[in-house]
Order: structure tokens, then C-alpha cells, then sequence
């Protein structure tokens, strides 16, 4: 028995090349709903994360309001409302893949808040205030002085939320976007053989691998001070 | 010429009032010293001259500008946003926990701020900061990282960053009270330096010799109230105010 038979007998009557090719397309929308979200939950996050720290109540319980909903309720209960709800209730109907990013940004972005309110709030006052009497606007003092910090002390948590998200696109397949996991369940269901399983296993296995190299390498890189 | 004039200054936290009726009054090359115990009220007044924290009344001129005004309604008014940035580009605060930027390294925490704040550009900028880095004795640590200093090194990389801005008055306090006793008299050299250069400063301190020593004036504050204001001699010398007498006693030794 050669190779190629040994392959094709494990796979039983699935054609492993079409097989593959069906699973890296799948994987790669698996990928842009990873990249995607992070476009837009990164930065929205951090306005909620201003809104969320505004000393003025109209603006930080509404934030607060927010965070409440969109981590007290399942992101697949969300992504489900977006594909299916905006249509009879404000007459918004959005595809499936955009319905999918715009539930995951929103969802993604509560969570990156508190990752950032928590970053700032463990920056030591007298930072703000050395930069303050120093003369720097309270932008400039953002984004050169507390902002490198804040970076630096998120790393470890947004790692965690990174794998997080790798295997949260899973939930996609809820309104039939063909990523990963739904392309491995087709199989599963009609070949009647669990070896996709693994299959998918071992390619979000390699992405969380690369994800958590790239935060390795990053905090390695700020570890030059404390 | 009058660098710092602060009239009936009065701040309170909640229910706790810590400036009562603060007058106080900074000539260009003066160097003064604030003494007075634990609570006092000294940090509190040196927050509300550099803008940290708002005096609920009182007046406070800086440079001939007005920060604020003593306010008919009880309540001090305070200049225009913009107006109050500037006028806080006339000082520097020396802290006394250093707070350096700890993600940049020693020269760029000299140099930020006169980039960022000033808009030099960056040759000027660090130009200026190697001169200053060598007036405090620290040419050979300008590529080290704050954490990789000793408090005293710390300390003097915040006052090169403080006189990098070439502020007309400079504030200082407790600049040594963070450090270990043999790490105290680096930066007292740096500060007696400064004051032989004519430089305005006012001086937050618990090191009574070095009052004495190095001021031109020593204002005595207690329980939110400035009860003496005079020259050394006058105050650590030839005081009958028993206050103050028992204050002192406590460092003879
Ligand atoms: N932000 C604040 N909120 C509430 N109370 C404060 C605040 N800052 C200072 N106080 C109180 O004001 C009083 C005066 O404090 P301040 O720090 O000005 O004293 P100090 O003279 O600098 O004392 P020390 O010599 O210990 O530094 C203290 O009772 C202090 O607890
Ligand atoms: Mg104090």
C-alpha cells in the first residue's frame, strides 16, 4: 500500500483534495472574520473604553449600559439578532458575512473595553500628572505617555482574548457562513467519517499557535523596561 | 520681579479644609523653602500652583498672569483653558516619586517634552538635553531606562526633565524624602547647583540644614496656615514662636 492509499482509506469515500481545498477556503473566511473583527473591535473599543472612563454620566452609562448587554448575552444570540432582527425591526438587511463581523466587532469590543479601562486604571496618577505639568494636551499625553504603557500591560489579556476570538468565529455557522467549522460539519454529516474533526482541530490548533507566537514575540519586544 | 504671588488661597477636600488663608510670594532668583509638619497643607499648595489641583478661592499670579482671581461669589475664577496651559509652561514640578516616563529611556524623558510640548525639533531637543543630563551628572546613563536607575539617578533625570521645559520657576517636593539617607545628598547638590545659577525655585523639604543652607527665604506652614515667613536665620535661629520650636526639636539629633 503506497502512501496516497493509506490517506485515501482514512478518509474513506471523501476526496481528500476536494476535501482540503473546501477546508482552506473555510479557513480562510475563518481568518477574515478574525482579522475583520479585530479592525474594528480594537479601535471602538477604546472610545468605549473613553466613554466608559468620561467623568459625565450621560455618556459613561450608556457605555456601561452596553458592556452590561453585550457581555451579559451569548455572541451567538447576537449574531443571530443582527442577521435576523434588524430587518423586521428597523428594516436593515445585512448578509450573512457582514452580519457576522458587525456582531462579532460590536461583542468583541465590550470585551476589549474592559481590557483597556483595566490597562488604564493600573497606570500610576502620577503619569498623567508628570505629563500634565509638563504641558502636554490631554491627547498628546494620551497617545505618547499612557497609551505605550496601557499597550504593554494588555498584552497578556488580550492574548487570552485573540485564541478567544480564533475559536469563537466557529459560531459564524449559526447563519450559514461557510468558515471552518461549517464546512467540517457538511462533511462529518454526509461522508458519516469524524476525521474532519480533526482535520479542523489541527488547523485551529496551528492559528491559536500563531497567535500566541505573535504575543510571545510582542511582549518579549516591551519587556525592555518594567 | 514677582515669578509666583498666591493670595488667600483656600482648598478643600470634602469637609476637610487644608489651605486656610495662604499668602505667598516668589521674587525671580529666590529660592524658598516650605517647612511644617505631616498634613500641613505643603504638597496641596504646590498641586494648586501647578494646576493639579483648583483652589475653591484665593488668587494666584504667575509671570504677571493671572491663573486666577479671587472670585465675588466666593468661588476663585479661573483663566481660560488655553490661557491656563500657558501659564503653566512658566513651572516645573519636581515630584517626589520621580514619575519618569518609564518607557522611554533617560535622554528621550528629557527630550519628549520639548519635542512634544515645545515642538523643537529633534537636534535642538537633544542637544539641550545632553547639556542638562551632564549638569546632572548622568551624560554616561542618558541611553539606560528609568527602571535600571537608582532613586537618586531617577531623581535627577526628572529634574533635568523638569529644567528641560526652561521653566521660570521650579518646584520641588519632598524631592528627597523617596530615596535611602545615602542617596539624599546627590540631589541636594543638583538643587544647591541650581540655586548658585540663580535659578527661582521653590523647595517642599524635611531636610532642615539643607534650608537653611541653601534658601534665601523659609516660609513655616502648619495645619493649613503659613505662621512664619522669613529668612533662615529668623526662622531656625531666633524663632519664639513655640510651634515652631517644637517642630524643629524634632530634627535635633
Ligand atoms: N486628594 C485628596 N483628597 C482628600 N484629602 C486630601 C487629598 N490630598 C490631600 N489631602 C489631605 O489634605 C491634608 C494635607 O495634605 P498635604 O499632602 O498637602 O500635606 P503635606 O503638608 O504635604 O504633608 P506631608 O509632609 O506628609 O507630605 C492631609 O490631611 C491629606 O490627607
Ligand atoms: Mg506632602
Amino acid at each position: 500500500m503506497d502512501f496516497a492509499s493509506i490517506i485515501q482509506s482514512i478518509f474513506g469515500s471523501i476526496n481528500v483534495e476536494i476535501f482540503f481545498s473546501k477546508m482552506l477556503a473555510g479557513a480562510l473566511t475563518t481568518l477574515e472574520i478574525f482579522f475583520l473583527t479585530l479592525l474594528f473591535s480594537l479601535p471602538l473599543g477604546m472610545l468605549l473604553c473613553l466613554g466608559r472612563m468620561s467623568h459625565l454620566k450621560v455618556v459613561s452609562m450608556p457605555v456601561r449600559l452596553y458592556l452590561l448587554v453585550m457581555r451579559g448575552t451569548p455572541l451567538m444570540l447576537q449574531i443571530l439578532f443582527v442577521f435576523f432582527g434588524l430587518q423586521p425591526l428597523f428594516g436593515i438587511q445585512v448578509d450573512r458575512f457582514s452580519a457576522t463581523i458587525i456582531a462579532f466587532s460590536l461583542n468583541y469590543a465590550a470585551y476589549f473595553c474592559e481590557i483597556y479601562r483595566g490597562g488604564m486604571e493600573s497606570i500610576p496618577k502620577g503619569q498623567f500628572e508628570a505629563a500634565k505639568v509638563l504641558g502636554y494636551s490631554k491627547s498628546t499625553s494620551f497617545f505618547k505617555i499612557i497609551l505605550p504603557q496601557v499597550i504593554k500591560r494588555i498584552i497578556p489579556p488580550m492574548g487570552n482574548e485573540f485564541i478567544t476570538l480564533v475559536k469563537d468565529t466557529s459560531l459564524a455557522k449559526i447563519i450559514a457562513v461557510v468558515e471552518l467549522m461549517k464546512v467540517t460539519e457538511e462533511y462529518v454529516n454526509s461522508a458519516v467519517n469524524v476525521v474532519p474533526f480533526f482535520v479542523a482541530a489541527v488547523f485551529y490548533l496551528v492559528m491559536n499557535g500563531v497567535v500566541s507566537r505573535f504575543f510571545s514575540v510582542v511582549e518579549k519586544k516591551l519587556s525592555y523596561y518594567n | 520681579m514677582k515669578i509666583l504671588e498666591a493670595n488667600h488661597l483656600v482648598k478643600s477636600f470634602g469637609s476637610l479644609e487644608v489651605l486656610k488663608d495662604i499668602s505667598i510670594e516668589v521674587k525671580k532668583g529666590e529660592v524658598l523653602a516650605i517647612i511644617g509638619p505631616s498634613g500641613s497643607g505643603k504638597s496641596t499648595l504646590l498641586r494648586c500652583i501647578t494646576q493639579l489641583e483648583d483652589v475653591d478661592n484665593g488668587e494666584i499670579v504667575i509671570c504677571g498672569e493671572t491663573l486666577c482671581a479671587k472670585g465675588e461669589n466666593g468661588k476663585a475664577q479661573y483663566a481660560s483653558k488655553q490661557q491656563r496651559r500657558k501659564i503653566g509652561l512658566h513651572l516645573g514640578l519636581v515630584f517626589q516619586n520621580f514619575n519618569l516616563f518609564p518607557h522611554l529611556s533617560v535622554i528621550q524623558n528629557v527630550m519628549n517634552p520639548q519635542t512634544e510640548v515645545l515642538k523643537k525639533s529633534k537636534d535642538e531637543a537633544e542637544k539641550h538635553a545632553k547639556e542638562l543630563l551632564a549638569k546632572v551628572g548622568l551624560t554616561e546613563k542618558e541611553n539606560a531606562y528609568p527602571c535600571e536607575l537608582s532613586g537618586g539617578q531617577q531623581q535627577r533625570v526628572s529634574i533635568a526633565r523638569a529644567m528641560a521645559m526652561n521653566p521660570d520657576l521650579l518646584l520641588f517636593d519632598e524631592p528627597t524624602s523617596a530615596l535611602d539617607p545615602e542617596l539624599t545628598g546627590e540631589i541636594l547638590k543638583v538643587i544647591k547647583g541650581l540655586a548658585k545659577l540663580k535659578t527661582t525655585m521653590v523647595i517642599v523639604t524635611h531636610e532642615m540644614s539643607f534650608a537653611k543652607n541653601v534658601a534665601d527665604r523659609v516660609v513655616f506652614m502648619d495645619n493649613g496656615y503659613i505662621i512664619a515667613d522669613g529668612t533662615p536665620s529668623e526662622i531656625f535661629d531666633n524663632t519664639d514662636n513655640t510651634r515652631i520650636r517644637e517642630f524643629l526639636a524634632k530634627f535635633d539629633d
